[in-house]
Parts: C-alpha cells; sequence; structure tokens
C-alpha cells in the first residue's frame, strides 16, 4: 500500500533540509568542475585517437554518473543519520507502509541527485557538445532514472548499517569501485576480462552508457579502444530499470526487519 | 473493553528470553506504570505492545486490534513517547509537528488548529518556528509530548517520559500529563525509573527478569511490605545485624550503607531498639513505606542503582540484540 501524504511529507522534509544547507551548491559544482575541466584537460593531452570524440567530451557522461552516484548514496545515507538520532523511530511507528517510507526517502534522493546532474549540465556548450532540447530533456530522464535506481541501492544498504562508522568502508568497497568500473574514465572494453565482467555486473555502467548514446555520436560499431558507446539505449534503460525495482524491493524488505 | 490486553507474552532474542509470559490488562483511561530494573524486559514489552517487535509467542491487543495482524491499526489509534529523543533538530517545532499529522494523515483542516493547540498545551506556541536544536532538553521533551497527542490517540505510551530532566521540569511534565487526563479521556501506559512518580499511576506492574513479580495500585502494592521501616546507620553494620537478630529475633536486610528492619509498628519499636543498641547507632529513621520499598523488597535492589550510564548501556545492549538478529534473518 502506497501512502500518497506520507511520501510526500518525507521528501518534502528533505528538501527543506536540502535548502537549508548554504554552501552545498558550491560543493556541488566543486567536485565536476575538478574532473571536467583539470583531469579531463590534462588526460586530453594523453589520450588521443577516440575518432571524432575528444576525451573531454568523453569523460563528461562519467562525470554526470559520477555526480549521480555520490548524490545518492549520500542522501540515503541520511537514513543512518535518523536512525541514529532517533527521528527513524518517529516514521517507523507512523501508520505507514514500508514501501511508501523507502519511496518517499528514494524520491527526494532522486530529486537532490537529478538537481545536480541537471546543473552540470550547463558545461556542456564549454566542452562543444552541441545538444538539442530534446537530447536536454532524454538526458535529464535518463539522470532521474539513474538517480532513483542509486538512492534505491543506497537506502538497501543503509537499512542495514546501524552506526555511521562503517561509511568509509562503503566509500571505500563500494561506491569507489562502482565509479572506476563503470566506463566513466576509461572505456570499459580496454579493461581485462575479468575486470570487463565486473563492470558489465555494475548498474552504473549502463547508466553511463545511456549518456553516452544521448551525448556522444555513434561511432560505428564500438571497437576497441572506441570512445562511443557500447550498448543499445534501449537495452541500457532497461538494466537500470530492473535494477532499480530489484533494489526497490530489497530496500522495502529490509526496512520491514528495523525496529 | 480493556485498552490493552497481553496474554502470554513472550519474547526471546536468539538464546536470551527477555519477556518470559507475562500476562496483564490495562483498563481505559488508566494511568499504568511499568516497573521493572534495567533489562528487565520494560522496553521489549512496550515495543511489542506499539508493533516495533514481533513477540515470539503470546496474544496482544491494543485498542481490540491484534498488534501482530492490524499492526497499522494498532499505530494509528496509539501515540508514543520515547526515552530517548525523535525529533527532527534540523526541522522547526511546527515542521517536526506537521510531519507528523501528514504522517497519521490527518484532515488538512484540523491540522493548524490541532498543531497550534498542543503547541499552547505545552507552552511552546511563541517558539513554534525555532529550530529544535536550539531548545533545551525540557522543551523538546514538551515537543514530543505535544508531537504524541496530535493524532488523537487512544493510548499514550511513555517510555520513561522524565530520564534526564532536572526536577522543576520533571514536575511541569506531569502536571501536564495529569492534567491531560482530566482533559482527554486517554490510557497512559508508561515505564519510569523514579518511584515517587510512579506514585501518580492508577496501576503499577512490576516486573523482573522477564516475568511480572506483582501487580495492584500504589497501595495495595505498600501494604506488601508490612507495617514500617526503620533505617540504621552505625559504624559496624554487620555486628548491629548479628545483635538485632540475637536480641529481637529480626532479619535486617542490607540497604547502601544502611540497614533496612521492617516492623509493625515503629513507634513502638524504637525506644526498645535504643535502650538494647542505642550506641552502636549513628543515625536512625522511621519510615512508612514508599514504592522504593516495595521494589527493595521484591527485587532485592533499589531501581535506581544502575547509575547515569544505564541509558547508553541498554542502548548499546538493544543494538547487539539487533546485530544478533539481523545475522540470522
Amino acid at each position: 500500500m502506497i501512502e500518497a501524504r506520507a511520501i510526500y511529507v518525507i521528501t518534502l522534509r528533505e528538501l527543506i533540509k536540502l535548502g537549508r544547507q548554504r554552501g552545498s551548491l558550491i560543493n556541488t559544482f566543486a567536485r565536476p568542475i575538478l574532473w571536467l575541466f583539470v583531469v579531463g584537460t590534462g588526460l586530453n593531452q594523453l589520450v588521443r585517437g577516440g575518432g571524432p570524440i575528444s576525451y573531454k567530451q568523453f569523460i563528461f557522461p562519467g562525470v554526470m554518473g559520477m555526480v549521480i552516484l555520490f548524490s545518492s548514496i549520500f542522501s540515503s545515507i541520511s537514513i543512518v543519520w535518523d536512525r541514529e538520532f532517533g527521528f527513524l523511530r518517529e516514521i517507523l511507528v507512523a501508520p505507514i507502509s514500508r514501501l511508501s517510507i523507502v519511496i518517499g526517502k528514494a524520491i527526494s534522493g532522486t530529486i537532490s541527485s537529478s538537481l545536480q546532474a541537471g546543473v552540470i549540465m550547463i558545461f556542456l556548450p564549454l566542452l562543444g557538445i552541441h545538444v538539442g532540447i530534446l537530447q536536454l530533456l532524454g538526458l535529464l530522464g535518463l539522470a532521474i532514472l539513474l538517480s532513483f535506481a542509486l538512492t534505491s541501492l543506497g537506502i538497501l544498504i543503509a537499512a542495514h548499517l546501524e552506526t555511521f562508522g562503517v561509511f568509509n568502508v562503503i566509500m571505500n568497497l563500494l561506491v569507489m569501485p562502482l565509479f572506476f568500473l563503470s566506463g566513466a574514465i576509461y572505456p570499459v572494453n580496454l579493461l581485462p576480462p575479468w575486470l570487463r565482467f565486473l563492470s558489465r555486473c555494475n548498474p552504473l555502467t549502463y547508466g553511463i552508457d545511456a549518456f553516452k548514446n544521448v551525448l556522444l555520436p555513434r561511432v560505428g560499431i564500438a571497437g576497441h579502444g572506441s570512445l562511443g558507446a557500447e550498448f543499445p539505449l534501449g537495452f541500457d534503460i532497461l538494466i537500470v530499470g530492473l535494477f532499480c525495482i530489484v533494489m526497490i524491493t530489497l530496500a522495502v524488505a529490509s526496512f520491514r526487519k528495523i525496529q | 473493553m480493556a485498552a490493552i490486553e497481553v496474554n502470554g507474552l513472550v519474547k526471546d532474542f536468539g538464546s536470551l528470553r527477555a519477556v518470559d509470559g507475562i500476562s496483564f490488562s490495562v483498563k481505559e483511561g488508566e494511568i499504568f506504570g511499568f516497573l521493572g530494573p534495567n533489562g528487565a524486559g520494560k522496553s521489549t514489552t512496550i515495543n511489542v505492545l506499539c508493533t516495533l517487535l514481533r513477540p515470539t509467542s503470546g496474544r496482544v491487543r491494543v485498542n481490540g486490534h491484534d498488534c501482530m495482524r492490524e499492526p497499522e491499526a494498532v499505530r494509528s489509534s496509539i501515540g508514543l513517547i520515547f526515552q530517548d529523543p525523535t525529533l527532527d533538530n534540523e526541522l522547526t517545532a511546527w515542521e517536526n509537528l506537521k510531519f507528523h499529522c501528514y504522517l497519521y494523515n490527518m484532515e488538512r483542516r484540523e491540522m493548524r488548529e490541532r498543531i497550534g493547540q498542543m503547541l499552547e498545551l505545552v507552552g511552546l506556541a511563541d517558539r513554534s518556528k525555532e529550530l529544535v536544536k536550539r531548545f533545551s532538553g525540557g522543551m523538546k521533551r514538551r515537543l514530543e509530548i505535544a508531537r504524541g497527542l496530535l493524532h488523537h490517540p487512544q493510548i499514550l505510551f511513555l517510555d520513561e517520559p522524565t530520564l534526564g530532566l532536572d526536577p522543576q521540569t520533571r514536575d511541569t511534565i506531569w502536571d501536564f500529563i495529569r492534567g491531560l487526563r482530566s482533559q482527554e479521556r486517554i490510557t497512559m501506559f508508561m515505564t519510569t525509573h523514579y518511584m515517587d512518580e510512579a506514585e501518580n499511576c492508577d496501576q503499577i506492574a512490576i516486573i523482573d527478569q522477564g516475568r511480572l513479580i506483582a501487580r495492584g495500585t500504589p497501595e495495595k502494592l505498600k501494604q506488601m511490605v508490612k507495617g514500617d521501616l526503620i533505617r540504621l546507620r552505625g559504624g559496624d553494620l554487620d555486628g548491629l545485624r548479628r545483635r538485632i537478630r540475637a536480641h529481637f529475633g529480626l532479619e535486617a536486610e542490607a540497604g547502601k550503607g544502611e540497614l533496612i528492619l521492617e516492623v509493625e509498628s515503629g513507634e513502638e519499636f524504637m525506644p526498645r531498639l535504643l535502650e538494647r543498641l542505642g550506641a552502636e547507632i549513628g543515625f536512625v529513621s522511621v519510615t512508612k513505606p514508599s514504592l522504593n520499598d516495595v521494589f527493595l523488597h521484591l527485587v532485592g535492589r533499589q531501581i535506581r542503582e544502575e547509575g547515569a550510564d544505564s541509558k547508553e548501556a541498554k542502548r548499546q545492549m538493544a543494538r547487539a540484540y539487533q546485530r544478533v538478529r539481523w545475522r540470522r534473518s
């Protein structure tokens, strides 16, 4: 059962708090700017021969994926704060279903992640990537889907964390590997088979691949070292969508066990 | 209809039996005090009653709803005031209450009025736009009480409502709780460490090691301690104890740095005691039994001996239980 008003107020609470965190906007810009203009420029000198796509352009979908990954995991980790400060109990004893709690948390995380992803789209012209309004909207839609999926993953993790102490472990063992094995900063098809296998199991790979599909020109069949998209767009969306459903289901099941 | 009915409730955490087959019922409109030392099973019982924990066995009904089969019906008919704060410090008082109204699906029209009314009731109306993190401990507790009452619960659960508050704030909160009962016909189920507060209850149940060991009105419980209590202090308590046994055939209980004697009439016994052993006694007092004495008599130790860190210790224990549970499931 889904309670619309409960979902609304859980989302509203996160947005109110987001709005009160001044300075979070600067922080939102800092990391993507570093990647796009410092790392991207540096590696652009090193990496040549990607056909019509320059490295600076190639890295943009990856940076969008990174922004969404970090922001989604961070925002769902707020559940651990809620538990630490007791507020989670107020939510758990309310006469609402666990599904509504998870959906509410997922929507608020999605809004904040896709806003941040949307904001960095203003850098697109600076990188020489020219997109139309339809492409922008498509990109935003994909960003929302990927945000929802990764926030759900974050909620699933947060439901199993009792204290904030293990957060670094999560960062190093989950978030960073997801990022580095996603094709964000180098094409997956350059990796040795076992790493390539791992990156094929990574949902972020398909999210970023979907962005590449929209932003970068198709360069024939993806060959060795190609900087273009690897899979068809429909396949990317299907995988991310399925991942999303599985995560939500598992997160609801985990929430039922929380006391 | 009873507000709360508990029949043969058992709750295990792994191999540990936290609640061992307790049964009791609470009448509508009653203030019911649930007392016991730490780890006795109080919080576990409350958590089962408010559907946060599934019992291992037994039947629990709250407001006529089965806690296992209709948890959401139970939840919407009860209000909870927890031992540890459960407010969002980053929101204002008003926002915290508004959040609650939405969760309990209250009518939008009624919401504003009810929030205002509750803030007025707990004396926080002029602070409603302030962030909760700027509130003092007492203000936060009052706000939690206001929140617990917003959705017109039939039963209010109060888990240590005055723990960690200064005596003045404790008094305010008790005035408020008593006033509340005369205004809104509401049943209250509470746990407390303060025996003087437990005197305010209509009915009391004492739990120890997961079992109910006594049940009744404060007056009835106090009758379990026969007659009066004489407290003695002196240099050699062990010697004093032996001589009391030899002279009067009475067994003195050892308290913290004192001996406690139960006698039928303190006024008559005192002259005889002082005549025989007056030289060895440094301090003597006669008291009518309090609930604290009842507790000491039944459980063998005072309720508040655990010290100030008990709250944290309890929380750690609960976490350890939970970890075990998660690993199993």
